[in-house]
């Protein structure tokens, strides 16, 4: 079987796919590539289904040496790639010779690039998906993050190399953005007035502690609201909580499947990849939409997708 | 059942399903028919289920399930509730090595209710817990109900790190940590038992509805447990 040897891994670097669905009664939340619209155009650009499994790098992207050669695309941000000495674009597919390093820096801009491989990297499954649970130790390679001297397999090619391209308009339509859009909170009601205003009308500094579990903001608190404890309860990915403190926290990908603090709002779906994109000391601001527009933005971002002129060849 | 039950919708792509709003046996019984119709008859376009005290949050796929959509079929399931039948609860004991460097917190949780640790040992080992839910992180069992005399808050600051198995209290629960994760938990104890285990068949040690008990052992018990 083919392989990439990790020569250094960079800052945090793990397998993932699409997230394990179906295992919530035991605890374990969907969590998967912190950034799936990445995920799943990168593997589309080497011709892979969009679940299969590839490297997700976080802020500062490694060296990877291709002992077989391989397809691959990086997919997200730009970490500043070069194969060999050339440099390398992001949003294309790339086809590297046998023993040629593919080299990444730091970040240009968001948090996460994705280094997809045609045939996908192979690890076993843990509850049905490739995805690293960093917390628990488990899924991914070894249930941790990669590290310099690991070797991984790539599953086999099927098919030769083509040239293809993300499309310049989707490329635009993920460009990041600072204004993260919300639906109301289940514990909305809780808070006051002068709360809420606050709340939409801050700007929020994400935190040096963010994680894949969560993103802590720093910025105006939320006053507590006044009311009874709260009962734990689940809670969905993207809800944005208020701990006592009052300093909010968005739950990600790695997200807790029940919490006990009272939440304010919840990131639309169609901005979740939005969320893996963002980076400590990254300024946000929340605006608030109704139920149906973050249906209808999530079902015109799924359009715009699907269409045949997303990827070109 | 349909009376009292409320959904709530907790984002554009998930669904709060209460049994009121009180920690109870009677809404954990609900809460347990609910997830084990569901499990057993899954709604297409569901995609996780996250069942708490008196509560269900549903996780679904938004491109193939609208709220309204959901709460129709769910009232469906709601009138169908009272006839599932749940399984007799299994009966597990937890061994646990109480004190010492296994719960840094258990002489400050006897000095804050003025008892000296052993009553708290003997408080806590004395009642039969009940697995209301797993959350959390995977294999995390919230249990209830502490003995009144027992509920005390969370630490002010949580630990950025808590050892497997260690043994934690906060207001009227009780818990084991699965994994090394953070925790605001006032831990007591420490159990040698993996509560989470990949690979084997029932891969978390508790199941939602387990009736569980605490047995007191000693540091040498526990050290025989750990490698048998």
């Amino acid at each position: 079987m083919n392989s990439i040897q990790i020569q250094t891994p960079g800052l945090l670097t793990t397998v993932q796919d699409l997230g394990r669905e179906g295992f919530g009664p035991i605890g374990v939340s969907i969590s998967g590539a912190a950034d799936p619209i990445s995920l799943r155009i990168g593997n589309r650009l080497v011709g892979n289904l969009e679940n299969a499994a590839a490297l997700e790098m976080t802020l500062l992207g490694g060296r990877f040496v291709f002992p077989e050669g391989a397809i691959v695309a990086l997919a997200g941000s730009d970490f500043g790639a070069r194969l060999d000495r050339a440099e390398v674009n992001v949003g294309a597919s790339i086809k590297v010779h046998a023993g040629q390093t593919l080299q990444l820096g730091a970040t240009r801009s968001g948090a996460r690039c994705y280094l997809c491989v045609q045939g996908g990297i192979v690890v076993p499954l843990f509850l049905e998906s490739a995805s690293t649970h960093i917390l628990s130790g488990l899924g991914g390679f070894e249930g941790r993050a990669l590290r310099s001297g690991d070797v991984l397999q790539i599953g086999k090619a099927h098919e030769p190399f083509r040239k293809r391209t993300i499309a310049l308009h989707i490329s635009k339509h993920l460009f990041p953005r600072n204004i993260l859009r919300v639906t109301a909170g289940p514990q909305l009601a809780w808070f006051s007035k002068s709360s809420r205003h606050s709340f939409y009308s801050a700007t929020y500094r994400l935190s040096e502690q963010c994680d894949r579990m969560g993103l802590r903001l720093e910025g105006g608190p939320i006053l507590q609201p006044n009311h009874k404890a709260m009962i734990t309860e689940g809670v969905s990915l993207g809800a944005i909580q208020v701990p006592p403190g009052g300093s909010p926290i968005i739950l990600f990908a790695e997200q807790q499947t029940t919490g006990g603090y009272p939440k304010i709002a919840n990131v639309i779906s169609a901005d979740f990849h939005r969320l893996g994109q963002l980076r400590p000391r990254d300024e946000i601001r929340f605006e608030l939409v109704t139920l149906e527009a973050a249906q209808s933005l999530l079902i015109e971002q799924e359009k715009l997708l699907a269409s045949g002129e997303s990827i070109r060849e | 059942m349909t009376e009292g039950v409320q959904f709530k919708t907790a984002s554009d792509q998930s669904l709060l399903v209460y049994f009121g709003q009180k920690v109870t046996l009677d809404a954990h019984q609900w809460v347990r028919k609910l997830l084990q119709l569901l499990e057993s008859e899954p709604i297409a376009g569901v995609r996780n289920l996250h069942p708490a005290y008196c509560s269900l949050l549903i996780v679904f796929d938004p491109l193939k399930l609208r709220h309204g959509e959901l709460e129709a079929i769910l009232s469906g399931c709601l009138r169908r509730l009272t006839a599932v039948r749940l399984p007799a609860a299994r009966k597990l004991e937890i061994p646990t090595c109480y004190g010492g460097e296994f719960g840094p917190d258990l002489e400050e949780v006897a000095r804050l209710h003025a008892m000296t640790p052993a009553q708290v040992i003997e408080l806590h080992s004395s009642v039969t817990y009940v697995v209301y839910f797993l959350g959390f992180v995977p294999g995390f069992a919230y249990l209830g109900v502490l003995p009144e005399p027992l509920a005390t808050p969370r630490l002010a600051s949580p630990r950025r790190s808590t050892p497997p198995g260690s043994v934690g209290i906060a207001d009227h629960q009780t818990g084991v940590y699965p994994f090394s994760t953070p925790g605001g938990w006032r831990l007591i104890g420490r159990t040698p038992i993996a509560m989470f285990r990949p690979g084997e068949n029932n891969m978390s040690f508790l199941t939602i509805g387990d009736r569980v008990r605490f047995t007191p052992i000693s540091v040498a018990q526990f050290a025989a447990l750990q490698h048998p």
